[in-house]
């Protein structure tokens, strides 16, 4: 199949040679109220723009219910985009179906899922959760064990005669994440999505897990997309950054420019809740947004962070902001800027 | 004025591998209007801590031993009936951890949080009253009372399990990781509301949080804490300006900061087992300076360190249990 490159044009930031594009990509959830009423739409992901590259990390930031996940996931197609391009390695896979996947695209892709208590199935060994992936993707079985054993030295759980054999229930929270990464980079993916990989652990395990991280993605080369709600956890190996809100891309740009210098409002809140170790802290509120994210079934009209904005004039709830460049490389949608 | 008092307290639990020192020599005094933040990992012990104040721990304990005195009183050991009808959740009220999860689906919020009034005879239409007032306090609408937890988000139950727990009007508030399941903007919006309920109300907090940095959100101390003791506690200027103890400063070096730049370092090795803990101080097989420095063999691997002031200190003493500072 002839390489596919989309006309991008009305979305600066995204660079159409990458290995992960997506375009205009839209994942509307239906529910359905009764037997015979009108579906609803829960705009999961409305629109969004962006592009991972090859040795690239992509943060994505953004609230619970801000459509990070659900991105996460349709961009290796878990779901099935409602609208949109979607461009891996220059084929279109927004539309095929999945036996068409499996015969290319599955293993080159791959996640690591939030909690690594329910992502690992309680009665399969280690070494088989290690080995299953193989055995799908017909990897020869004098080759397996092998390659299990190097995935488990790669994570650090050595020796890995010791863990081959053990089960989920016998492995700590950080161990446990270590395992899911193994999983994850054991068909040596072009592309790994990390959704949450830390925050149900401890803040001590934290910094193992991404060090570990860090060196998966500086071995493989691989595209990354590292989705949280913190941005601090980011800081250590993104190069750029994404934050949506209420299903929309925000702010898109250099990772350090970003965080050192917010342009949309909601970025500045998101930055500002973030704590810093220093005890002055107690002696002042912060300054963040208040209130919650919308409903995505009904999201507000114009800007859908007005309501929470403390800079909301008249036009930010009629007309929807497009995305503008504020500096070179960042872009933001927010009528502060037009 | 001194409002807790807890000294040399143990909790020990009887499990089928043998017996559990979940608590082992606890020991520190909180003044009335201190907000002392408890740190540690993950079987450190601090939610016990929170489970042996107000008496609420698992069947399966084996020894409960020490003093708490609550206001120059003995509580731990007082009659059960007593303590429940004097103190717990009328002095000393507990929002423990992933509380927000426990609320009953079924029921409405006001009634789940009338209950506790209504059984110990307070008038129906007087303690919806109490329950309206408190939402309003927490920054939620008093209609809330009518609604199921199903309707509401994750901040807003966290906000209706601290309205349940100031109800009373308590002196004492111990939160549990109050914050541990919500992404970091609705954090901050409860942070920002516990501090001004502990301006208003005056309240007394301990804070448990396996974060350092948002220990520092709230606390005028910090108590950390590893394999069921303290290992160190000082007021906040000393704890982040000088950590002493070496798990202390590994914990500090292993936050990631947003504004600084720093690299980050990580404690190798896990938290020990609570049944079999390492001879001698129970850091000593993860401390970088036991395995650096050659002196400390036989001592840090053989004796308990107790805990040894660091002067000068600000605020409170800072005291810490290790060798290094004999």
């Amino acid at each position: 199949m002839a390489a596919k490159m989309l006309d991008v044009s009305d979305a600066p930031w995204v660079r159409a040679d990458s290995l992960v594009v997506a375009h205009r990509l839209r994942l509307w959830y239906s529910v359905k109220r009764g037997l015979f009423s009108k579906p609803i739409y829960v705009k999961a992901v409305d629109g969004v723009s962006l592009s991972v590259a090859r040795g690239e990390t992509l943060a994505v930031v953004g609230e619970s219910g801000s459509g990070k996940t659900t991105l996460g996931r349709t961009l290796i197609r878990l779901l099935r985009p409602t609208g949109g391009d979607l461009i891996f390695d220059g084929r279109d896979v927004a539309s095929s179906d999945e036996s068409e996947l499996r015969k290319w695209f599955r293993r080159r892709v791959s996640i690591v899922f939030q909690d690594p208590y329910s992502s690992l199935h309680p009665y399969h060994s280690i070494g088989f959760i290690l080995e299953e992936p193989l055995i799908i993707h017909g990897v020869p079985k004098g080759e397996r064990m092998e390659r299990v054993y190097k995935a488990l030295e790669e994570v650090k759980l050595t020796p890995p005669e010791d863990f081959v054999n053990k089960y989920p229930h016998m492995l700590s929270g950080g161990q446990r994440q270590r395992v899911a990464i193994a999983r994850a980079t054991i068909l040596n993916p072009d592309f790994i999505v990390a959704d949450e990989p830390v925050s149900m652990l401890d803040v001590s395990v934290r910094v193992e897990i991404l060090t570990l991280l860090k060196e998966v993605q500086k071995r493989y080369n691989a595209a990354f997309l590292y989705i949280t709600h913190d941005i601090s956890t980011a800081k250590y190996f993104s190069d750029n950054i994404a934050i949506m809100y209420a299903g929309k891309l925000v702010e898109y740009g250099p990772f350090r420019s970003v965080v050192k210098e917010p342009a949309h409002p909601y970025t500045q809140a998101l930055i500002e809740a973030i704590p810093d170790p220093d005890p002055k802290n107690r002696l002042r509120p912060r300054k963040v947004a208040p209130g919650e994210p919308p409903n995505l079934a009904n999201p507000p009209s114009g800007c859908r962070f007005h309501p929470r904005c403390p800079f909301a004039m008249d036009k930010c709830r009629r007309e929807e902001p497009p995305m503008v460049e504020v500096r070179p490389g960042v872009y933001t949608a927010c009528w502060l800027y037009k | 004025m001194v409002l807790l008092d807890v000294r040399n307290l143990r909790l020990y639990y009887q499990t089928t591998k043998g017996i559990l020192k979940a608590l082992d020599g606890v020991s520190f005094e909180l003044e009335e209007g201190e907000t002392l933040a408890v740190v540690g990992e993950t079987g450190s012990g601090k939610s016990t801590l929170a489970k042996a104040i107000t008496r609420v721990w698992e069947r399966n304990v084996s020894l409960v031993d020490g003093e708490i005195y609550f206001e120059g009183e003995e509580v731990l050991h007082m009659p059960e009936d007593r303590f429940r009808r004097e103190i717990r959740w009328r002095k000393i009220a507990m929002v423990p951890q992933a509380s927000m999860n426990a609320l009953n689906p079924v029921i409405t919020i006001g009634e789940q949080m009338i209950e506790p009034l209504v059984l110990s005879g307070v008038p129906k239409g007087e303690a919806l009253r109490l329950a309206q007032d408190s939402l309003e306090s927490v920054g939620l609408p008093r209609d809330v009372v009518a609604r199921y937890p199903h309707q509401l988000s994750g901040g807003m139950k966290q906000r209706v399990v601290i309205a349940m727990a100031i109800m009373t009007r308590p002196k004492l508030l111990i939160l549990d990781e109050p914050t541990s399941a919500l992404d970091v903007m609705t954090q901050a919006n409860i942070m920002n509301l516990l501090k001004e309920l502990k301006a208003r109300l005056k309240l007394t907090y301990i804070f448990i949080t396996h974060d350092l940095a948002l220990a520092s959100e709230l606390a005028d101390s910090v108590a950390v804490m590893y394999a069921g003791k303290l290992a160190e506690i000082g007021s906040s200027e000393d704890m982040y300006g000088a950590p002493a103890h070496p798990y202390t400063q590994g914990l500090m070096a292993s936050m990631p900061t947003l504004r600084t730049d720093k690299q980050l370092a990580y404690i190798p090795g896990e938290v020990p087992s609570l049944i079999d803990p390492p001879r001698g101080c129970r850091f000593h097989p993860r401390c970088p300076y036991f395995a650096k420095d050659k002196a400390l063999k036989g001592l840090c691997d053989d004796m308990e360190p107790p805990a040894f002031e660091l002067k000068p200190w600000t605020g409170r003493r800072h005291l810490a249990a290790c060798w290094l500072y004999k």
